[in-house]
């Protein structure tokens, strides 16, 4: 068990009869980076806060290292926290901020002094000791945040929303750094975002939360191509989805035809599906590709024509809208000499294992 | 260049009425009691006028105006230290409650204002007269069979002026607390501070601008009261602003108070204008705003 540092068992939290958290039960690997990922008020930040002792637990069990922790206080637990708006003391030096936490740890003056030292180092900001946090940009005041955390040798560092106060460019290099500084010191981090962005660069594991519940786990790859429900094929990315009725199910292979239109999809689906059976396809909007004319490409393959009502440049991607088969569907697809403009007539094609089928109550089936 | 002239004079057109009304109340008058403080009271009971230093004079050789104005100085700084011990407490306690009524806190802590200062202080002797509260109590347990004289000393005089501003000091503490964002103090706590450590490294620091505005309000408000040392002092316990009252209302000497006046005046000036250099007067007025 010492592998795990930290373990979640039916972790719940409940505030009068609101449910802000329901049946959390998650580990955490030592050295891992997992990310906490959902809309605001889906119980991430909850989650994150009672395992730093913030919030107490209302049932089940949280354990650090194979320690129980729900009664022990806070200040107890050898945590480091990294806060939203940074919560740099005002009062205090860069180098007094960040050696606060090494005067509750019996460390000596001079092996404090070096540990600081160290510790700015890493976040790349040696020179800054005896400035005021106020003297601060707000990207170096999330590295010092971050120092201060990582220089007590926490058991578990805890990010909230750390990246969201920046604006995007330096959003961009501080995911970089904190992965980075992440993978060095080879600490297990619980991060908490709402964007998904952050979510799928950094993490090694993916927990999508929503009103208090666990969606889905998985790698990043797993929750994007993979969605295991409505609710995370919606938060993530753009995808269409397509109410239908099972026809026949063979060889790993389910066709599926559509509620509305005249649409007959065939879709690769390792679920115990049978004919009759209600269920929604999620189509990703960049694994539909658009041609000028039907080619036959390789394994079983869904093509359709359609015609552009709308399109998105986003430079890189163009997002289309295009009318298919009664059905109004979103497609990404890279922009490439002659991208297609509106009213053009074109073919959408769709492989089998590109589409994922959910139950009639948005859940995969096993 | 009559565009130029019309810039350069809006502002102060602007500024008028505020520049006015400040002549009208504040320097005017200020000017009228410089004058006067150079002026005679004569024999006859009427005031002359020019330039005389007699006034002056009296305050600066009389050792009894110093006494006073000292025993002013260190009654206003033991009421200023206990409204700072006892008031921070519940600033605290305002500033931290989960109470969904937080304004109502807020409004009970403005209640007694809704009262005459007068009235406030008078309310002290029926609690501690010889025939108050205290002492009926007192007599019904036994503990005494003469009515104690708990009135009409030092001691009564801070309590009634701990009284009377103990709610600018609350209020004072509570804004700089509530100021202070709640994820230092968590911060904190994740780094391995107890709750109280938390409060001594973090809240404490933060909140003493909060502290030292409260302070000095509670120094000058006391420093020049006359109806609490009227009220609940005895003839021992007379406070500057006492000699002031004294000489304007009973002796009719108003050269003479005005000179104390500007004696008090320049006192409390000055302890402003060192404490606004010593705390920073920007975050004086934050707390004030």
């Amino acid at each position: 068990m010492t592998d795990i540092a930290v373990r979640l068992t039916d972790v719940e939290k409940h505030y009068g009869s609101f449910q802000a958290v329901t049946d959390m039960t998650l580990d955490i690997p030592e050295g891992s980076f997992v990310t906490l990922l959902g809309p605001s008020g889906c119980g991430k930040t909850t989650t994150l806060r009672m395992i730093a002792g913030l919030e107490s637990i209302s049932a089940g069990e949280i354990a650090i290292k194979g320690r129980r922790v729900n009664e022990i206080p806070i200040h107890k637990r050898n945590l480091g926290v990294v806060f939203q708006n940074y919560a740099l003391f005002p009062h205090m030096t860069v180098a007094d901020n960040v050696a606060f936490g090494l005067k509750y740890r019996k460390v000596g003056k001079a092996d404090a002094r070096e540990k600081v030292r160290r510790a700015l180092q890493i976040v790349r900001l040696p020179h800054l000791e005896d400035r005021m946090p106020s003297q601060l940009s707000g990207g170096q005041q999330q590295r010092i945040a971050l120092a201060r955390a990582i220089v007590v040798e926490p058991d578990v560092l805890l990010l909230d929303e750390p990246l969201s106060a920046l604006d995007a460019n330096l959003r961009e290099e501080m995911r970089l750094e904190l992965k980075r500084i992440q993978r060095e010191l080879g600490i297990a981090t619980v991060f908490v975002t709402h964007d998904q962005g952050e979510a799928l660069a950094m993490s090694d594991k993916v927990v999508v939360m929503s009103n208090g519940r666990m969606e889905q786990v998985g790698t990043p790859e797993d929750v994007y191509n993979r969605p295991a429900s409505h609710f995370v094929a919606d938060f993530l990315g753009n995808s269409n989805f397509l109410a239908g009725r099972v026809e026949t199910v063979e060889q790993g292979l389910v066709t599926v035809v559509l509620t509305q239109g005249d649409l007959r999809l065939t879709i690769a689906s390792g679920g115990r599906f049978k004919p009759g059976e209600l269920v929604q396809v999620v189509v990703r909007a960049e694994r539909i590709s658009l041609g000028r004319e039907p080619e036959p490409l390789a394994g079983p393959l869904n093509t359709v024509p359609g015609v552009i009502t709308t399109v998105d440049y986003q430079g890189l991607n163009a997002r289309y809208f295009v009318e298919a088969g009664g059905h109004r569907l979103q497609v990404i697809n890279p922009i490439d000499r002659n991208p297609f403009r509106d009213g053009d007539r074109v073919m959408l094609h769709l492989r089998a294992e590109d589409a994922v089928i959910l139950d009639e109550t948005g859940r995969v089936h096993h | 260049m009559s565009s130029l002239a019309e810039t350069k004079a809006r502002p102060w057109l602007l500024l008028s009425p505020a520049l006015g009304t400040l002549s009208f109340l504040l320097l005017a008058p200020l000017c009228f009691i410089v004058v006067y403080s150079f002026w005679l009271r004569t024999a006859t009971g009427a005031d002359t006028g020019g330039f005389h230093l007699d006034n002056w004079a009296e305050f600066f050789s009389d050792v009894f105006y110093h006494d006073i104005l000292f025993y002013t100085v260190r009654i206003a700084l033991m009421t200023t230290v206990i409204c700072a011990v006892v008031g921070y407490i519940p600033a605290y306690f305002i500033a931290n409650t989960r109470m969904k009524n937080k304004g109502l806190l807020l409004m009970l802590l403005m209640l007694p204002f809704w009262i005459s200062y007068i009235i406030r202080t008078l309310s002290w002797i029926n609690i501690l007269g010889t025939s108050g509260a205290v002492n009926a109590l007192l007599q019904w347990a036994g503990l005494t069979g003469e009515p104690l004289q708990l009135l009409y000393n030092e001691a009564t005089v801070i309590l009634g002026l701990v009284h009377y501003l103990l709610p600018f000091m609350i209020l004072n503490v509570y804004v700089s607390l509530v100021g202070i964002d709640g994820n230092l103090v968590s911060a904190a706590r994740t780094l391995g501070a107890t709750p109280f450590g938390a409060f001594l490294k973090v809240t404490l620091p933060l909140s003493l601008p909060g502290l030292a505005a409260g302070s000095l309000l509670c120094f000058v408000l006391g420093a020049g009261t006359y109806i609490t040392p009227l009220i609940l002092g005895g003839p021992t316990n007379a406070m500057f602003a006492n000699l002031i009252f004294e000489a304007i209302i009973i002796q009719l000497n108003w050269p003479l108070g005005a000179a104390l006046s500007i004696v008090l005046l320049v006192v409390l000036g000055t302890v402003v204008t060192v404490y606004g250099r010593l705390m920073g007067l920007n975050q004086l007025s934050k707390s004030f705003g």
